[in-house]
């Protein structure tokens, strides 16, 4: 049976301020898993704190809303548990690239199955509007009393140099081509990590919806441009297609430099992808041959009067003295 | 006691030294020393034997096997008269000034003591001080003896031989007390039983210091050892890997962790052992598939906390073990599981605080920690074993409760018992018992369900409600570290909020009711003797080693070792201390804290205190002298334990 978007819409009353980027991303969510047809009750949405943590509790799935920065290994233990599960984690840029900065970096080299959206707002929204990590050097935005005294991270290229195999852009207010990218991390066979342009109207009024629409910027014929451009109508390609390395090094290089690019002439579409890799899944399945038919969370432990399943006999005979 | 440098091979020799005793049914209680350190500091090991239980460690030695200078200079001292101390007599003239790896105060104690009987600062002086107080010397040239066996073997190669000389302070420390030399054989051979050539050359090299102590010295040294018949299935283990069979034998799926000392060995030990063994006899299929658990290194312990949290909301049992550093990060996690109402066990290895501390020393000092980790108010069981055998069984309680009770499970263990070895019975799988709690799977019915959302934190009389794991067919619900409602939406309703908060708290006193005496302490002696010893966890070897010599000299004591420390049994400690004559508290820390947290729960006060600091665990002895000196009423409220190198 085909889900209907009203399927994946929780009756829990949404607080997020009205013209907040979060509606975007949260509706090309929606779209996509229902293009998609993922079972909720299969699907588990983690978030960390900030007002994008808040988005499972707007959908129809398990939701696990976690701590502040440490969405991705909570959503990492789920997915490991139970492989068979659909796992997606939506987080702040303060949750994800600041306090929970080691866990973004480290999950690249796992490598573990997943989605990661990332809601960059250049701000700390839910606590009234400090600079997120994603916020440039001497930029002030309404909230900051001071201009930032913080260079901004690049989280594009972060993310490469940390190994991730799938790395994207997309923009709240795209939301066509947001759901398109959504459904590409969630099919992609490794960690997929897209970061989304979201303008947080409260607080950040430099990156603004207006901003990001072209306001101010004219082309020869006096038409406003938009600050975005799609990487794939420039026929742009960062697919990596064969397990050669040299191609796999050409690929992170393009899309590092297009990772400098921002502002005026901001890409969004998918800058890097590669399925060579091989996923914490496997990798686990190599050592532990039954793991992927029998992940941890389906493992039988006991049988129904409580006594154990596994037989430590051998153990216990290493100890052994007689 | 046998002493070197780390990585000269103290533990694989201690260890042969140790199963060959206990092969020949002795008792064996084994206690590591090192520092944080991998090569050069020096490290001992400890063996203690018995034809009766031991379990501690004591402070006078009979026997010394040195092969280092550092091992004789820093533990000549603790040999009792008729002792005996095998040295090298290669490095009898080493000055201890040469000796770097001494630290400053260690060198001037060390100095003071030769200077005041006027001898040099030399290995021969240390030597001098032990034979001016009865103990014996024993020289052996290592290198003399190993380059015969070498010749034997056509292996000329230095670095080949000296390797054999851990192995060969073992047999002659062996051959001084005329046990058998077939019991090292075959100790040497179970060690090395992948390599015939060296059990071969080992075996040799024991032959070899075999003759030479029995040509030298037979008969001289007057303490013996001989086999003894065992009636009953032995086994020799670790803390380490003690722990970790328990947690495969209890159906832990998913371990996490960050590497510390002394827990990493635990989760070391379950990577190594990851693929599981199934009971032939539930079905042809299990003897063909076999289990596994996912053995995740992580970044930090906030991750390694936070995923094996999400993994138990999956349903698998998952836990992380650490010590101290690694717990004050997992604070966060604690709390977030207790709100949550998820299952999850924490091993907690305690080790010398504070901050870093004494990374590979030995403390009591985290319980007050265990018990408040985290902000706010949450249910959670603290469950501490005081040996290896209790350890084993505990694991399993300590996911029963985890997964009946819903909540965070802390059970402490710490660096006594992941450092040190002892002959326990064969522990019995059949004594297990997995217990899954409310756990819902599968599919749960459409009309048990709201439109196939859950009201996973229902309320209900026992505070415990039904908990669909996530991927159950109709069990959508939310979880989040605010305050929420029955599906787990985000609540600050006032009525909601005491509602909820009841609900989880009620759940300890369901806990109470429910968890038998047995498991929250034990109790050892007398019922009406004059003194009363309230102790935690590891120092119960001491504690019971030192209540048979108390006894023999006509000291009655009796014990109660609280293992149950939250949910606290307020009523069962309340009754024993009512009618106790004096209660003395005997932990390994500086504020006494399971003291405080007795009198906290009890309002009894307690009369005195026995306490230790110093990184290393009580002896037999210090406790034997510390109650004598309570009983006869010479000992201060509070006295302080400073005993051993
Ligand atoms: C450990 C911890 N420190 C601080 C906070 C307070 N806090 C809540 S949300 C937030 C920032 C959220 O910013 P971001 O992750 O960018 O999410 P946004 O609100 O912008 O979506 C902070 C610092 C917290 N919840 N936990
Ligand atoms: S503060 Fe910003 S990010 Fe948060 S809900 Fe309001 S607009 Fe959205
Ligand atoms: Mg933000």
């Amino acid at each position: 049976m085909a889900l209907k978007l009203t399927d994946l819409k929780s009756d829990v009353h949404n607080d997020w301020c009205p013209g907040c980027g979060d509606f975007g991303i949260i509706s090309a969510v929606q779209m996509a898993m229902a293009e998609m047809n993922l079972d909720p009750n299969k699907t588990a949405v983690v978030s960390g704190i900030g007002c994008s943590g808040k988005t499972p509790h707007y959908l129809r799935t398990y939701g696990v809303h976690t701590l502040h920065g440490r969405s991705l290994p909570f959503a990492t233990g789920v997915k490991l548990a139970n492989p068979n599960l659909e796992v997606i984690d939506c987080g702040g840029d303060g949750d994800g690239l600041g306090i929970g900065a080691g866990h973004f970096v480290n999950s690249g080299r796992r490598n573990v199955d997943m989605a990661y959206i990332l809601y960059d707002n250049g701000v700390y929204g839910l606590t009234k509007g400090q600079a997120s990590p994603t916020l440039k050097l001497g930029v002030k935005v309404k909230s900051l009393p001071l201009p930032n005294i913080n260079s901004a991270i690049n989280p594009t290229m972060l993310a490469l140099a940390a190994g991730y195999t799938f790395v994207a852009r997309g923009y709240a207010y795209d939301v066509r081509h947001l759901k398109e990218l959504i459904k590409k991390a969630i099919q992609h066979k490794g960690f997929a990590f897209l970061s989304v342009l979201q303008p947080c109207p409260t607080y950040n009024d430099i990156l603004t919806k207006e901003y990001w629409g072209g306001e101010g910027l004219l082309d020869a014929a006096g038409k406003q441009m938009p600050r975005t451009y799609k990487l794939e109508a420039q026929g742009y390609d960062g697919v990596v297609k064969s397990e050669d390395e040299m191609e796999k090094e050409e690929k992170i290089k393009l899309a590092v430099m297009k990772s400098f690019e921002f502002g005026d002439h901001t890409p969004i579409g998918v800058f890097y992808q590669n399925e060579h890799v091989p996923t914490y899944e496997e990798r686990l399945t190599q050592r532990m041959p039954t793991y992927k038919t029998s992940p941890p969370a389906e493992q039988k432990i006991a049988r129904d009067d409580g006594t154990p399943l596994a037989n430590i006999s051998k153990l216990l005979d290493e100890l052994s003295v007689n | 006691m046998i002493g070197g440098a780390q990585g000269s091979g103290v533990d694989t020799s201690a260890n042969i030294f140790a199963k060959a005793a206990a092969q020949g049914g002795l008792h064996v209680f084994g206690k590591r020393e090192y520092y944080s350190n991998i090569k050069g500091e020096h490290s001992y090991f400890q063996v203690r034997l018995s034809k009766k239980i031991v379990r501690s460690h004591v402070d006078t030695i009979d026997l010394l096997a040195t092969f280092d200078d550092e091992t004789a200079v820093r533990h000549a001292w603790e040999v009792r008269k008729d002792g005996g101390i095998i040295y090298d007599p290669t490095v009898g003239g080493n000055n201890i000034d040469d000796i770097h790896t001494i630290e400053a105060p260690v060198r001037a104690r060390l100095y003071s003591e030769l200077d005041s009987q006027h001898l040099p600062h030399s290995v021969e002086g240390v030597l001098e001080v032990a034979r001016r107080k009865g103990v014996h010397i024993y020289p052996m040239p290592y290198m003399d003896v190993l380059k015969k066996v070498g010749e034997q073997f056509g292996e000329s190669s230095l670095s080949s031989l000296t390797r054999m000389i851990n192995v060969m302070a073992v047999a002659a420390s062996f051959a001084l007390t005329d046990y058998p030399q077939d019991q090292v054989n075959e100790a040497l051979r179970k060690q090395f039983k992948s390599k015939p050539k060296v059990v071969e050359i080992n075996i040799a090299a024991v032959t070899a210091a075999y003759d030479y102590m029995r040509d030298k010295y037979n008969g001289g040294f007057g303490h013996k050892l001989a086999p003894i018949p065992m009636a009953e299935k032995r086994i020799f283990v670790r803390g380490s890997s003690t722990v970790g069979i328990a947690k495969i034998l209890s159906g832990c799926r998913l371990q996490t962790y960050y590497p510390i000392t002394p827990a990493s060995d635990e989760s070391e030990y379950l990577e190594a052992h990851e693929i599981i063994d199934l009971d032939g006899a539930l079905s042809n299929e299990a003897q063909a598939m076999k289990g596994s658990i996912a053995v995740v290194q992580t970044e930090d312990e906030i991750a390694a906390i936070t995923m094996a949290i999400g993994g138990a909301l999956t349903g698998v049992r998952a836990s992380t073990s650490t010590s101290g550093p690694g717990f004050s990060l997992m604070a966060e996690g604690i709390g977030w599981a207790g709100i949550n109402e998820v299952p999850l066990v924490v091993t907690l290895y305690q080790r010398g605080g504070p901050s870093t501390g004494l990374p590979t020393r030995h403390e009591q000092g985290d319980l007050r920690f265990a018990l408040h980790s985290g902000h706010g108010d949450i249910p959670r069981v603290v469950l501490a074993s005081g040996d290896l055998e209790e350890a084993f069984y505990d694991v399993t309680r300590a996911f029963n409760y985890a997964e009946k009770y819903q909540l965070p499970v802390i059970h402490i263990v710490d660096k006594a018992m992941a450092n040190s070895d002892q002959t326990y019975k064969m522990f019995d799988p059949n004594l297990i018992k997995i217990e899954r709690g409310l756990m819902i799977s599968g599919t749960i019915p459409e009309n048990e369900s709201d439109h196939g959302e859950f009201h996973r934190f229902k309320e209900t009389p026992s505070g415990i409600s039904p908990r669909p794991v996530i991927g159950t067919q109709g069990g959508i619900y939310w979880n989040t570290g605010d305050e929420h409602d029955e599906k787990g939406h985000i609540s600050e309703d006032p009525t909601n909020r005491v509602m909820m908060m009841d609900k989880r708290m009620r759940k300890l006193d369901v806990a109470s009711k429910e968890i038998p005496a047995e498991e929250k302490f034990h109790f050892f002696g007398p019922k009406d003797a004059p003194i009363t010893i309230v102790s935690w966890g590891s120092t119960k070897g001491a504690i019971l080693d030192a209540m048979e010599s108390l006894k023999e000299d006509g000291i009655i004591v009796n014990f109660l070792q609280l293992r149950l420390i939250a949910p606290f049994p307020v009523d069962e400690v309340k009754e024993i201390l009512s009618r106790a004559k004096k209660v003395v508290d005997i932990e390994m820390n500086f504020s006494a804290q399971l003291g405080g947290v007795i009198r906290e729960n009890t309002c009894f006060p307690l009369d005195q205190y026995v306490v230790k600091y110093n990184g290393r665990s009580m002896s037999q002895e210090e406790i034997y002298d510390a109650v004598r000196h309570i009983a006869d009423g010479s000992a201060p409220k509070r006295v302080v334990l400073t005993n051993g190198a």
